[in-house]
């Protein structure tokens, strides 16, 4: 393409061939430049999330050294088995039942079953009477209503109170491939500069020890990291889902139709959509707020159950999962809202007036035309939201999410608490230990999210296919 | 749905007269009923919210004035002025910014002008992710990997256990991939004829880009920074978790302005991280904490409404030129 340059006018501001050419060049350059500038800062947004996911899965595995005050060998020994072919945990739950009875004060035992009960038929640490008394009394502990504790529940007191096991030091994933004998420098080090004055070395041993494992997923919380675990808050945080999903997704679904299907333009209907848009930027804390002065203090009758029995209400507030998960449906609900939306606006116009025109009233144009068409998308935006709702943290601290509680939620009107919640309290302690639990809390909190959101892509996908 | 020809039909009588169906009325109520439920709840939180601050103001320790003129928060001894909580806020924020414009303008750019498929393929889904993790993770990523290492590089004696920079680097990180996203939507919606006749008269990519499609798309990429400048303002994980709990309170004309006030690299609460802390645990109703807490809630609520109003605003205009 030789295409000959017109004569250029002799111009002060427009450069001649030779100047031309020197700054074509340059113009390249920096052309060049800044594209390299664009993606150098587009890789930095990837080292981040890279960086993010390493932090996390470098704190939930590693060396830890560890005391125990009681060997569990010795413990099994105790209990009358051979410890080379039984562990801790194969002990049956009323022989852990014996061990914590042998080896628990009296105090600490009531304490245990005032929280939950060992059996249904009789008490172990309590007598009769005073047990009857206080169940009767204004404010009843857990364990008289809640069902009893089962073996992992048992298994993980035994290891609390009978082995207590102390993780003296731990460390990261990475230094402990590269150099485990480091750690164990500085474990004997804290030992000689008297960081550990309750223990003897020889007592202490190192172990490797994933933080996110199996037992991490079903045990409850403790306040003792080697035990502790997210079973309490795994099913606080889906007992949450649920009443999101019940609550934000039938209203939501609802408003988009009637934005969408019903509404004429008015400046009532003009004035509903400003305000959805309007709530999807309110930040989340304000729901929480929201929730905590009408959810939790005027409508406590409704979200502490005490409306719907007549005897002992199952929560003595309105701080309670029905509380928090309507609080999240609110913050959910725009979200929902204007993603439903956008799946009825896809649907054809043709398909309204095929409907319409056959005689069919609006509803059911609505239910049996408009619907199933915009159901996947509906679906889709849908999820998306609630993934969005599980993993908010400042709503369920407003409301007032308990950060302690070991007793599994029962019901809509349980005290409980939260994934979020116990990565948010595990990280506020400065002990690196919690920082590990937070570290693999958090593991179990991505893949939920990741299985929600999984979930979705393969609705999109299907949509999509059948669309086409 | 309008006819060119009317059919005259007596709707008074005949097979063409208008049924009365209670059953659609009533479908058609409780969805308008769902409608308006969004505005009960703006309601209600502007009610809620204002009464309570109400209530607080109305406490003879506190005064309206005092509560926006005066630069001490320190409610144990009837401290009540706003201003180092809104300091922390907007100087975290500001960090924010600092690293998210540059990074999500980029971002946007590289991905509308640049980015073949399937490099758009393989960044777009981190930006989503991106998105996707939980404030709380960032939080907890803020606290044990970006303060050590800001530690290591300015030294433990320079700076603190808590601090600003930590909390402001990490929400700037976290509101890349909305600045990148709005920005990246108005780009594309720039019509190609415009790039074309830049190309034509012999511009770069550089000046296509820069001189042509972004004061295009201006309006947009504002709506972006400014809805993601609110998203800062409200966020609250990270920064309760990695700017500490106490505020930044000062005097002006005493405190050096860079040594302290500004001062990067120690803690200063935020107005969230306020709330969340006092709120964390059981607060009791009626008290000073309890509705100081709706006080500054309040406060949150107009500037994120604010900057809200002023980004859908931007959009309008974008929407007017190219629609």
């Amino acid at each position: 393409m030789s295409v000959q340059a017109p004569e250029r006018p002799t111009q002060t501001s427009f450069p001649n061939e030779e100047e031309y050419a020197g700054q074509l060049g340059r113009r390249q350059r920096k052309a060049l430049a800044f594209k390299f500038f664009c993606l150098a800062m587009l890789t930095i947004a990837v080292l981040a999330l890279a960086t993010l996911l390493y932090t996390i899965i470098n704190d939930s595995f590693g060396l830890v050294a560890i005391v125990n005050q009681n060997d569990p060998d010795q413990v099994v020994a105790e209990a009358g088995y051979d410890p080379e072919t039984a562990t801790l945990q194969d002990l049956s739950y009323d022989e852990l039942v014996g061990l914590l009875e042998a080896n628990v004060s009296s105090g600490v035992g009531r304490r245990m079953e005032r929280d939950q009960r060992f059996y249904e038929d009789r008490l172990v640490f309590e007598d009769e009477a005073t047990w009857a008394e206080i169940c009767s009394s204004g404010e009843p502990p857990t364990g008289c209503n809640a069902a009893p504790r089962d073996h992992s529940n048992v298994y993980a007191l035994v290891l609390e109170r009978v082995v207590v096991p102390d993780v003296i030091a731990s460390y990261p994933l990475v230094p402990s491939l590269l150099n485990p004998e480091a750690f164990e420098e500085e474990v004997a080090a804290g030992f000689e500069a008297g960081r550990f004055p309750d223990y003897q070395p020889e007592q202490a041993f190192i172990e490797w020890r994933a933080w996110f494992n199996p037992t991490f997923l079903t045990t409850p919380q403790s306040s003792t990291p080697e035990v502790a675990g997210i079973r309490t808050a795994i099913l606080g945080s889906a007992w949450l889902v649920l009443i999101t999903i019940l609550f934000a997704v039938p209203v939501g679904v609802g408003a988009a139709i009637y934005l969408v299907e019903y509404a004429k333009p008015s400046r009532l209907n003009d004035f509903i959509q400003t305000n959805i848009n309007n709530l999807a930027g309110v930040p989340s804390i304000i729901y929480g707020m929201l929730g905590l002065a009408i959810f939790v203090r005027v409508l406590e009758p409704f979200t502490s159950g005490a409306m719907f029995t007549t005897g002992v209400p199952p929560s003595d507030n309105g701080r309670t999962v029905v509380a928090a998960g309507l609080t999240l449906g609110l913050l959910t609900l725009p979200v929902v809202i204007i993603s439903a939306q956008e799946a009825l606006k896809s649907v054809p116009d043709s398909l309204r007036h095929a409907g319409l025109a056959l005689g069919a009233t609006r509803w059911q144009t609505v239910r049996s035309q408009i619907i199933p068409v915009a159901l996947p998308g509906i679906l889709t935006g849908t999820i998306l939201a609630v993934a969005r709702a599980v993993g908010e943290t400042a709503p369920l601290i407003l409301v007032g999410a308990a950060s302690f509680i070991t007793t599994d939620p029962s019901g809509p009107f349980s005290k409980f608490t939260a994934l979020p919640i116990q990565i948010f309290q595990w990280t506020s302690f400065p002990q690196q230990e919690f920082h590990n639990l937070a570290a693999a809390a958090s593991i179990a909190l991505l893949l939920l999210l990741l299985t929600l959101n999984a979930v979705a892509v393969i609705l999109r996908n299907r949509y999509s296919r059948r669309a086409e | 749905m309008t006819t060119d020809t009317q059919i005259e039909i007596d709707p008074g009588k005949g097979p063409f007269r208008k049924k009365s169906r209670p059953g659609e009325l009533a479908i058609r109520g409780f969805l308008f009923f769902c409608g308006v439920l969004s505005i009960a709840t703006t309601i209600g939180i502007l009610y809620e919210l204002g009464k309570e601050s109400f209530l607080f103001f109305g406490d003879e320790e506190v005064s309206l004035v005092e509560f926006f003129t005066t630069t001490v928060w320190q409610p144990q001894v009837g401290g009540f002025g706003i201003w180092p909580l809104i300091l922390g806020t907007l100087y975290i924020s500001f960090i924010a910014m600092i690293v998210a414009i540059p990074i999500g303008l980029s971002a946007a750019i590289y991905l509308s002008e640049y980015a073949s498929n399937r490099v758009r393929g393989f960044f777009k889904p981190v930006l989503e992710i991106l998105v996707g993790i939980p404030t709380v993770v960032y939080g907890f990523f803020a606290l044990t990997f970006m303060t050590p290492v800001l530690r290591s590089i300015f030294g433990s004696s320079v700076v603190g256990f808590f601090n600003v920079l930590s909390a402001g680097i990490v929400v700037g990180i976290l509101i890349v991939p909305l600045i990148s996203s709005l920005a990246e939507d108005a780009l594309r919606a720039v019509p190609d004829s415009l790039r074309q006749a830049a190309y034509a008269l012999g511009a770069s990519k550089l000046e296509v880009s820069m001189r042509v499609v972004v004061p295009a798309a201006l309006s947009g990429i504002a709506a972006g920074v400014v809805v993601a400048m609110s998203r800062a303002v409200g966020e609250t994980m990270v920064v309760t978790l990695a700017a500490g709990a106490s505020p930044r309170n000062f005097t002006f004309g005493q405190d050096p302005l860079f040594g302290y006030i500004l001062n990067p690299f120690e803690g200063a609460q935020a107005m969230t991280g306020y709330v969340a802390i006092t709120a964390n645990g059981d607060l009791s109703y009626n008290t000073i904490d309890y509705n100081s807490i709706f006080a500054i809630g309040l406060t949150l609520f107009f500037m994120t409404l604010g900057l809200n109003s002023l980004s859908r605003r931007f959009v309008k205009r974008f929407q007017q030129v190219y629609e």
